[in-house]
């Protein structure tokens, strides 16, 4: 009989698959003592190169393998010396000069010269990546950076071309692009002129705590400490800093105990884990604001009295409280809270007769707004919040539903009514925000500044322009700080901006991981002072 | 006498045929593929660009980029492009990475075809037997269970399914290993420690000896493979059973029960070995969907496969990868279709002539 042997055969497999699925159980073991696993969606990862990188998660890499001349403290949030150690500003404002903290070495060995700053400053204009244009602010060029930023043994000068505010460079200074690389090693890894930017995507060549081991992009990163590190030896020697996607995966891994900290949870994870002892909720602001922009094409939003109206017809804490829960915290000023001159007063709150009757007095007759709203869970909750609010003020709200870069590709174009939309800074300084909130050089559409949000909205801020350029220049920090507040007050009350909420943090932690920083608003997370 | 005509010539002439005209509609349908995923790309209202150089880049900066990437030229220029360069291996840059697409493709590729196969091993273990019982006795307690089973794995969302899957299996029971291909131990040392053959962990580790690796590794794909053997199971067993059914109303299976055959030769033999040649179309088109379709499993298992790949891609309108995973999984499916073909021959001595 052939058949037989065969289904008994067929069976023993079966239940050998079976038996085998359940045996490896005992094997799972904690995570490595010496190593914090660290699991989060790194798909935004576009380079490891410092000079290159510009998303949150390539920053984060970059804030812990390299280092700048100044740096901000992982806890306090303050600037402190980086790998300079003292410097001082000439008279006309147009001159810094940067003295090298002595001993430092790269992770190759070699030491830390003003001639590695010049060359990675002088990089990061030449190579011209995405996050180029921060330093291209200061008047530096391809052809003129050489020119511009020179270094000599422990002496590094810098030229600016205006008499910027000095703290506009120091901020710039503790960016990602402004990062210090091992100028020697970087050049022997030239490729076709390539300043080393194919070799830097697979390799360090910084100061930093932790050196790159590995990386496979869309999978995960390894990083190595280094002993010898200036601020003092990473705690935990090896970072696994794992793609984890999906936020209800990543909860359950934290539980098990899979993986140490958990960065990209949901508000609904993180209530899940409420009454979990060995997990711990770190909160945090980010740097993102939430806002409303209305397209000052529609004449309705020229007129002060309806713009005001709508301010006050929105739910901000009741928002904040549920369906932004975790995620979003109230905030009604165009600079993020923990920057330089952030005001943190939130005048505005849901008062529907007052909108009733400033829409009354601002002489518009059943006022329809089409709101652009791209279709993300998070994002629907906010219009449908808005909408329902704006409708018990008498305001109609259309909502307008899309896919994000269909609608980003309309906002740039004025082609909305009104959008809800997030802005992110582009670096530590105000002025990344001010130059986009409250300048418009140029109000035409022929002028295409889509890089100014107050164009996109065709928003001519009158003096704020003037005022938002003086502010960069400004010498006296308490003045600029002054300035800043201005700004923000004037953009508040009078602009077609409701800024509505600042981005919050939820951060799971394993109860036994202490000191992990993730940077707030102004900086990227350090892994080193983390212990466990 | 007349002399028996020498079958040869026409037998090889045959056989030619049947080759040339399989390379042509092979060719055919892969560049039907290439212009189908190529103009929907271009139909998406979405403008790489803004994807690439970020929401702050001036106009001047865009023009720029598209002259560059090509995007100013004409659509069927674009296309010939895509062609030429696609047959000739080249699947172009991902706009995202700036790396190489085929060699991307080529890293994602091996996790995928791991979790597929296994999957498409443990369906057909548990699929084919399930649906010959099923077919032999209708109507019985366990047809109507391999019914509800099949039922309940057409109808329950993957997506579901995986997550209360790790739950229980890996969040409460502890008896499988979490999302990922290794537990992080391992997974730091894989580059390390391990001469990657085939890109497939399981593989791998046993060919280096490393059987605790290996261990650790089936205990992971164990759930997402059970998972998806459940959705080509149930399919599988359906389709088992109908043919199964039919077959056994055949007027062969008669004779041999007549003629005093055991019954259990009649179902597992006779009519097994006909079923076999619709079945193996089915099995080829469960493991395709399975190397295509896997991608709501691969996202919540953190498995570093070509559908995430694809998805990752499309979100950020990440197109020339986009166009490259889909080729890859185009080409598979061709790839297999061909095999079931050629494996027909094999089993079918009618389709041999």
């Amino acid at each position: 009989m052939l058949l037989q042997p065969t289904l008994r055969r067929v069976g023993a497999v079966a239940i050998a698959a079976l038996m085998l699925g359940a045996a490896p159980a005992a094997l799972f073991a904690e995570t490595p003592a010496d190593t914090l696993v660290i699991a989060s969606a790194i798909d935004d990862i576009v380079s490891l190169d410092p000079h290159e990188a510009y998303e949150f998660s390539g920053l984060d890499y970059v804030n812990n393998t390299y280092d700048g001349l100044v740096e901000i403290n992982p806890v306090t949030l303050e600037l402190e010396p980086g790998l300079a150690e003292s410097w001082s500003v000439a008279e006309d404002g147009l001159t810094y000069t940067f003295k090298m903290k002595p001993g430092l070495t790269f992770s190759s060995g070699n030491p830390v010269r003003a001639e590695d700053a010049a060359y990675s400053l002088q990089r990061a204009v030449k190579l011209n990546k995405t996050p180029a244009f921060i330093l291209n602010q200061f008047g530096w060029t391809a052809d003129t950076v050489d020119a511009m930023v020179t270094g000599a043994g422990d002496t590094l000068t810098i030229k600016v071309d205006k008499p910027y505010a000095p703290t506009f460079l120091y901020n710039i200074l503790t960016a990602g692009v402004s990062s210090i690389v091992d100028a020697e090693t970087v050049k022997a890894h030239d490729v076709g002129g390539d300043m080393g930017n194919e070799w830097l995507k697979s390799n360090s060549a910084g100061t930093g705590a932790y050196v790159l081991k590995s990386f496979k992009p869309n999978e995960g990163y390894v990083l190595e400490a280094r002993p010898g590190y200036w601020r003092g030896d990473a705690k935990i020697p090896k970072i696994f800093m794992q793609h984890i996607p999906e936020a209800a995966t990543e909860r359950l891994q934290l539980e098990k105990g899979d993986i140490d900290v958990a960065r990209t949870l949901t508000p609904v994870d993180v209530a899940g884990m409420a009454g979990n002892a060995d997990v711990v909720i770190q909160e945090d602001v980010g740097g993102q604001v939430y806002y409303l922009a209305f397209n000052q094409k529609n004449e309705n939003y020229k007129n002060q009295k309806f713009l005001e109206a709508m301010r006050w017809a929105i739910d901000y804490q009741g928002m904040a409280d549920t369906v932004m829960k975790g995620a979003a915290v109230v905030h009604e000023n165009f600079l993020p809270s923990g920057y330089l001159g952030a005001v943190d007063d939130n005048p505005y709150h849901l008062d529907i007769e007052k909108a009733k009757a400033l829409l009354a007095e601002s002489g518009i007759k059943d006022p329809k707004v089409t709101l652009s709203v791209r279709n993300a869970a998070d994002r629907m909750d906010v219009a449908q919040s808005i909408q329902n609010t704006f409708g018990q003020a008498g305001i109609t709200v259309e909502l307008n539903v899309g896919e994000g870069a269909e609608q980003l590709k309309e906002y740039r174009a004025r082609q909305h009514d009104a959008t809800l939309q997030t802005w992110g800074p582009d670096y530590p300084d105000p002025n990344t925000n001010s130059s986009t909130f409250a300048e418009n050089p140029d109000n035409s559409d022929e002028a295409k500044n889509t890089g100014y949000l107050a164009w996109r909205n065709t928003y001519d801020p009158g003096a704020l322009t003037a005022m938002s350029q003086a502010a960069v220049l400004e010498q006296d920090p308490a003045k600029r700080i002054e300035m800043y507040a201005e700004l923000q007050q004037q953009i508040r009350d009078t602009s077609p901006f409701i800024v509505m909420f600042q981005q919050a943090r939820e951060t799971g932690v394993r109860a036994n991981v202490k000191g992990f920083y993730t940077g707030g608003a102004v900086d990227a997370v350090a892994y080193w002072l983390a212990t466990k | 006498m007349t002399s028996i005509p020498n079958p040869a010539p026409s037998r090889l002439g045959q056989l030619l045929r049947q080759i040339g005209s399989t390379a042509v509609t092979l060719f055919v349908t892969f560049v039907g593929l290439l212009m189908v995923t190529f103009f929907i790309s271009n139909i998406i209202p979405v403008d790489p660009v803004i994807s690439i150089l970020g929401e702050r880049a001036s106009e001047a900066q865009m023009e720029e980029a598209r002259e560059r990437l090509g995007l100013n030229q004409p659509l069927w220029t674009q296309f010939g492009i895509y062609v030429n360069n696609t047959l000739h291996g080249d699947l172009g840059t991902s706009i995202r990475t700036r790396e190489p697409v085929l060699q991307e493709v080529m890293q994602r590729f091996p996790a995928t075809l791991e979790l597929a196969t296994l999957a498409t091993i443990l369906g057909v273990l548990f699929g084919v037997p399930a649906g010959v019982i099923a077919a032999t006795k209708p109507g019985s307690f366990f047809d109507q269970f391999v019914r509800l089973v099949g039922l309940m794995g057409y109808s329950m969302p993957i997506f579901w399914l995986g997550l209360m899957g790790l739950l229980l299996f890996y969040g409460h029971l502890g008896w499988v290993g979490g999302p990922g291909r290794l537990d992080a131990v391992y997974q730091m040392s894989l580059d390390f420690e391990l001469t990657q053959y085939t890109g497939m962990i399981m593989v791998d580790t046993a060919l280096n000896g490393r059987w605790d690796m290996f261990a650790n590794a089936f205990s992971h794909i164990i759930l997402p493979a059970s998972l998806l053997a459940y959705i080509s199971m149930a399919y599988i067993s359906r389709m088992t059973r109908s043919f199964m059914m039919n077959e056994l109303g055949q007027e062969y299976i008669t004779t041999a029960r007549v003629k005093g055959m055991p019954e259990r030769r009649v179902i597992w033999v006779h009519a097994l070995k006909n079923v076999m040649v619709p079945l193996i179309t089915v099995i080829a088109l469960s493991y395709a969907y399975l190397l295509e379709g896997a991608v709501l499993t691969e996202t919540i298992f953190a498995w570093p496969g070509l559908g995430s790949y694809i998805t990752d891609a499309l979100m950020v309108a990440d197109m020339p990868a986009v166009l490259g995973g889909t080729v890859v999984v185009g080409a598979a499916y061709i790839g297999l279709n061909m095999l079931s073909d050629l494996l027909y021959r094999l089993v079918d001595p009618r389709a041999r002539t």
